[in-house]
């Protein structure tokens, strides 16, 4: 059998899509909020989509927050995916509210400013050296469809961080002004676009991702 | 480079069979919309409609065992439109595998309906359409386009494009806007329609409605349109998804 995969079942996101495509690049795909096997897993992916506040407020009714920071902790892969991805950041904005979220990496996520909003469809994405994501993958669009991103990645910025450890990889798209599109530091990856619905690219993403996993 | 213009196949499903005539040369079931859905993602679609025109509520339950059949094997977004009145019935196809749902008449009745749907799953799961024609006879509306019911064959009196507006505002996260003067006559999309549209509404625009040639979907993209639709050129082999995107990729478009 292929890596053993937890993806997060608390009642958000279009977790069948994730479970399948999962399965598609060959992982042992098991679709739970159980806690327990959400720490055991190889990876764990914690899917989301609609509002922030919502999603957040789903993930600590699991206690999914506690599993992802616990697992981070022990260096274990966890992989967001849209709103699973938002989360992960200090905090969510949307309609003038302000929800906490876990907090793994600063900054806020605001909504796009662009002509039209929300950004759907194929967008390129501009790949920094050494992903292991993206690998073989830079030239290819992926399927987005948010209202809201991270418009700034801190995180690394600072020279005087330990430099022991290698700094956050961070990917990057443009809808109206720059934002993050994914990320990859140390365990902790996250996409704000939908892998599992981003035809052959996003199947070769998810392999990319398995293949790490140990 | 900028998102793509999506180009999206719609297929017409009744008791779980396509029902609309479709002309692939090498499928081994033509009226199966899983396979069908499965063909338009090889070809590079970049979403796939379904349109559920069921008249009783036991083929509608089939619909629900197409879409997740579709989703086991299709991996890029599905939407499914048709007889969709509460958001139970949302909440029954995005289980399934939907990623959209397509809302309509139930809608006009009850405009309500948006924002319950944007509220529950957010609004980038509600694709709001539009049926829309010119207004003839005494009818008039500020646009000059109303809204019809029944494919097209009711007039509501009720604006266009201030409807789409108001959903917009409501929670719709995209408007398709089909031409019910346009549709069938393969002449090409309602272009004063889209831009009338395109002025006032801030949310992804989907055209539909005309499609004959590699044309007429520049035309709609360089009149606003985020995503063209269409139907029949695709299933009869008029036009493939490719030479579309060949055309609008000439004309200097941004396509997957």
């Amino acid at each position: 059998m292929g890596a053993r995969v937890v993806v997060l079942d608390y009642g958000f996101g279009n977790v069948r899509s994730a479970v399948r495509a999962l399965e598609r690049v060959g992982a042992d795909v098991t679709l739970t909020a159980d806690r327990a096997a959400a720490q055991d897993a190889d990876g764990l992916v914690v899917p989301g989509v609609g509002a922030f506040a919502a999603c957040m407020a789903g993930l600590k009714a699991v206690r999914g927050h506690e599993v992802v920071g616990r697992r981070l902790a022990g260096n274990r892969p966890v992989l967001g995916i849209c709103v699973g991805m938002q989360v992960m950041f200090d905090a969510g904005v949307e309609h003038g509210e302000r929800t906490e979220g876990i907090g793994e990496w600063p900054g806020v996520v605001e909504r796009l400013q662009a002509p039209v909003v929300p950004h759907m469809g194929w967008s390129p994405v501009e790949v920094p050296d050494g992903s292991v994501l993206f690998d073989g993958l830079a030239d290819e669009r992926f399927y987005f469809v948010h209202s809201y991103a991270a418009q700034t990645f801190t995180k690394g910025h600072d020279e005087h961080a330990v430099s022991r450890f290698r700094p956050p990889r961070v990917t990057w798209a443009d809808h109206g002004g720059r934002f993050v599109a994914a990320v990859e530091d140390g365990p902790l990856s996250a996409t704000q676009f939908h892998p599992e619905k981003s035809g052959d690219a996003g199947s070769e993403l998810l392999r990319n991702w398995l293949s790490a996993l140990s | 480079m900028s998102v793509a213009i999506r180009v999206i196949p719609c297929l017409d499903v009744d008791a779980g069979r396509v029902v609309k005539g479709v002309n692939f040369a090498d499928l081994r079931d033509a009226g199966d919309p899983v396979e069908l859905a499965g063909r338009y993602d090889a070809e590079g679609a970049d979403e796939v409609t379904f349109l559920d025109v069921s008249a009783s509520s036991g083929d509608r339950a089939t619909m629900i065992d197409v879409v997740r059949r579709t989703a086991e094997q299709v991996f890029v977004p599905l939407t499914v439109g048709g007889g969709v009145r509460s958001t139970d019935d949302v909440d029954r196809l995005l289980r399934a595998g939907a990623d959209k749902v397509g809302v309509n008449t139930a809608a006009i009745a009850r405009p309500e309906l948006i924002a319950e749907i944007a509220q529950r799953f957010g609004s980038q799961v509600l694709t709001l359409s539009v049926d829309a024609r010119r207004v003839t006879g005494d009818v008039t509306t500020p646009s000059g386009y109303e809204v019809t019911t029944h494919g097209g064959r009711r007039g509501t009196g009720i604006d266009a494009v201030e409807w789409a507006e108001r959903a917009a505002r409501l929670g719709a996260g995209e408007i398709l806007l089909n031409s019910m003067d346009a549709d069938g006559t393969t002449s090409g999309f309602d272009l004063e329609m889209l831009r009338a549209v395109r002025e006032r509404v801030q949310v992804p625009l989907v055209a539909s409605g005309g499609a004959g040639t590699p044309e007429h979907f520049v035309e709609a993209a360089r009149a606003g349109a985020d995503a063209v639709l269409a139907a029949s050129v695709f299933h009869f082999g008029a036009l493939t998804v490719g030479q579309v995107k060949d055309a609008m990729r000439a004309a200097g478009l941004d396509v997957r």
